[in-house]
């Protein structure tokens, strides 16, 4: 087995003195498709943002691709939740893509041709190369989102994060979005954060539940029949998330 | 306009707001989309504080008042990177002690009489031909450093955490980024007042945030923009005889709301068309 991509060991996190994190244990490997669950509050993004190095732990070690995560940041492509609140903000589509060729680029080039088309061929992958010379303050939720996703995917990352990337996409769209993710994840790690297993569950390799603690429940827990996916959470000792589906949607309830 | 650009005063306010108010488009545009307007105005009112302090202690003018801002102003900036939260309270207190405290000291110099009025309004038309070379310099440095440094600038100015994880130096470059604003605040305060530079700051570059493309077009645009309100401002004091500084900000307010104004009806007429 290779070295895994991030290796987190033992790590707590505290926020103004509470306890969000605790004890976390999590080994990515090369080629996952995690899926990061839990309730709000639960410490998903706070997790993320260890991992980018953002945070510093308050105990425990973290290693991203065998180095300390602020050295090995640029090895990943982040898709934050809230994609920006200033409307107004003078930027293109494509400029906020470019934004992922930062660091390493020459200063004085300007803007670099070759960057720029590779920006383009991205936002293209995407479905959104129409919106290249749009201001994003112009996009729909479900557009401006591809944008955030192309302006990960640019930086050519080994990891890609994503922290609940179908808040602002509807169903149909959830659906191509997701296929769209498992196409990526043949040379990409991925780890998104979602509230919804249901839409994700037929496409990630395993599951990890947050609460403060976290269990990762591996491959052979969800595969199988959707009627197993649905109920990962069953060894309540281990795990920190419970899950009830009775129909749609199920609910993620707290810690228990 | 041309008739009275025949007196040397004239020519000499002319270009010290024309100058300011490229400074003004450039720092402005940073000023807005990070949203340090109130920033700006606490620097810009503690500065006084630095000049009671010169004028008290007998140093150079303009050392004292820049070091005073510049010390001012990076606690305000550790204050705001520290806790988020509590930043406009801090800002609020340092604006109103920096103020106070020049006040006082200029109460305790022996002989010496503060002309608030000059200070908060500035002098434009009795600008020495100095003064316009300090100020070319300010708006050259300010243009190159801005230049070599956009991208970065760009991408701590839309998404500070995407811009840590790519690298770049966040921390530094916004207190540089606040450094340079508080350098730049005093300097042109000395020549058109402080509330012309809050003014020339914050209207253009709003008017020009909506319509603007990137922020290179942004600070092009507000300079441009600040250099009409500042000639047509100027011509309205010279022609009926009204104080500059306030002409000036009385057409870049006119300017403000009738782009307003012209937003909500054309908003309106696509709106129509569309429903």
């Amino acid at each position: 087995m290779t070295a895994p991509i991030v290796s987190i060991t033992d790590v707590s996190f505290a926020y103004n003195g509470q306890t969000v994190l605790q004890d976390i244990h999590l080994d990515i490997g090369q080629g996952d498709f995690i899926a990061m669950i839990g309730p709000n509050g639960g410490g998903k993004t706070t997790l993320l943002k260890l991992i980018l190095g953002l945070l510093k732990p308050d105990r425990g070690k973290i290693r991203v691709l065998g180095q300390p995560p602020e050295k090995a940041s640029s090895a990943i492509g982040y898709v934050p939740q809230n994609v920006h609140i200033n409307r107004d903000f003078p930027i293109t589509a494509i400029d906020v893509v470019l934004m992922g060729k930062l660091g390493g680029s020459k200063r004085w080039s300007g803007s670099n041709t070759g960057d720029r088309r590779e920006a383009l061929t991205v936002l293209e992958r995407m479905d959104a190369g129409g919106l290249a010379g749009k201001k994003i303050g112009d996009l729909s939720g479900g557009q401006r989102q591809r944008v955030f996703i192309a302006r990960a995917l640019v930086t050519r990352p080994k990891l890609l994060l994503l922290d609940e990337p179908t808040a602002s996409i509807d169903t149909r769209g959830q659906a191509d979005f997701y296929t769209l993710l498992k196409a990526l994840n043949q040379d990409v790690t991925i780890v998104v954060v979602s509230h919804d297993l249901l839409a994700i569950s037929t496409y990630v390799k395993s599951v990890a539940c947050v609460n403060k603690c976290l269990h990762h429940h591996h491959q052979a827990e969800i595969t199988g029949q959707m009627i197993d996916i649905l109920y990962p959470c069953t060894v309540e000792q281990v795990c920190p998330v419970e899950l009830v589906a009775h129909g749609l949607p199920h609910r993620v309830l707290k810690d228990h | 306009m041309i008739e009275a650009l025949q007196f040397e005063f004239m020519r000499n306010a002319l270009a010290a707001g024309l100058l300011a108010a490229v400074i003004c488009g450039i720092m402005g545009t940073l000023v807005v989309v990070n949203r340090t307007v109130f920033f700006s105005g606490g620097i810009a009112h503690c500065a006084y504080g630095g000049i009671g302090l010169a004028v008290y202690c007998g140093w150079p003018f303009l050392p004292g008042t820049i070091g005073f801002s510049l010390a001012a102003a990076l606690v305000m900036a550790g204050v705001s990177l520290k806790a988020k939260h509590r930043a406009d309270t801090i800002i609020g207190v340092v604006w109103a002690l920096g103020m106070a405290f020049g006040i006082v000291l200029l109460d305790l110099s022996p002989g010496y009489h503060a002309d608030l009025m000059s200070y908060l309004f500035g002098s434009i038309l009795t600008v020495p031909g100095s003064d316009l070379w300090m100020m070319l310099a300010i708006g050259v440095g300010i243009a190159v450093l801005v230049a070599l440094y956009y991208k970065d600038l760009l991408a701590l100015s839309y998404d500070e955490e995407f811009a840590r994880i790519r690298g770049v130096p966040v921390t530094a470059l916004y207190l540089t980024m606040i450094a340079l604003l508080a350098v730049t605040i005093v300097l042109v305060i000395e020549v058109v007042g402080l509330i012309l530079v809050i003014a020339l700051l914050t209207i253009p570059p709003f008017i020009v945030e909506r319509h603007a493309r990137s922020l290179m077009q942004m600070m092009v645009g507000a300079s441009v923009l600040g250099c009409l309100f500042t000639a047509a401002g100027l011509w309205l004091s010279y022609r009926f005889d009204l104080t500059s500084g306030a002409s000036i900000i009385m057409v870049a307010g006119i300017g403000f709301f009738m782009t307003l104004a012209i937003e909500r009806i054309a908003g309106r007429l696509t709106h129509t068309k569309r429903g």
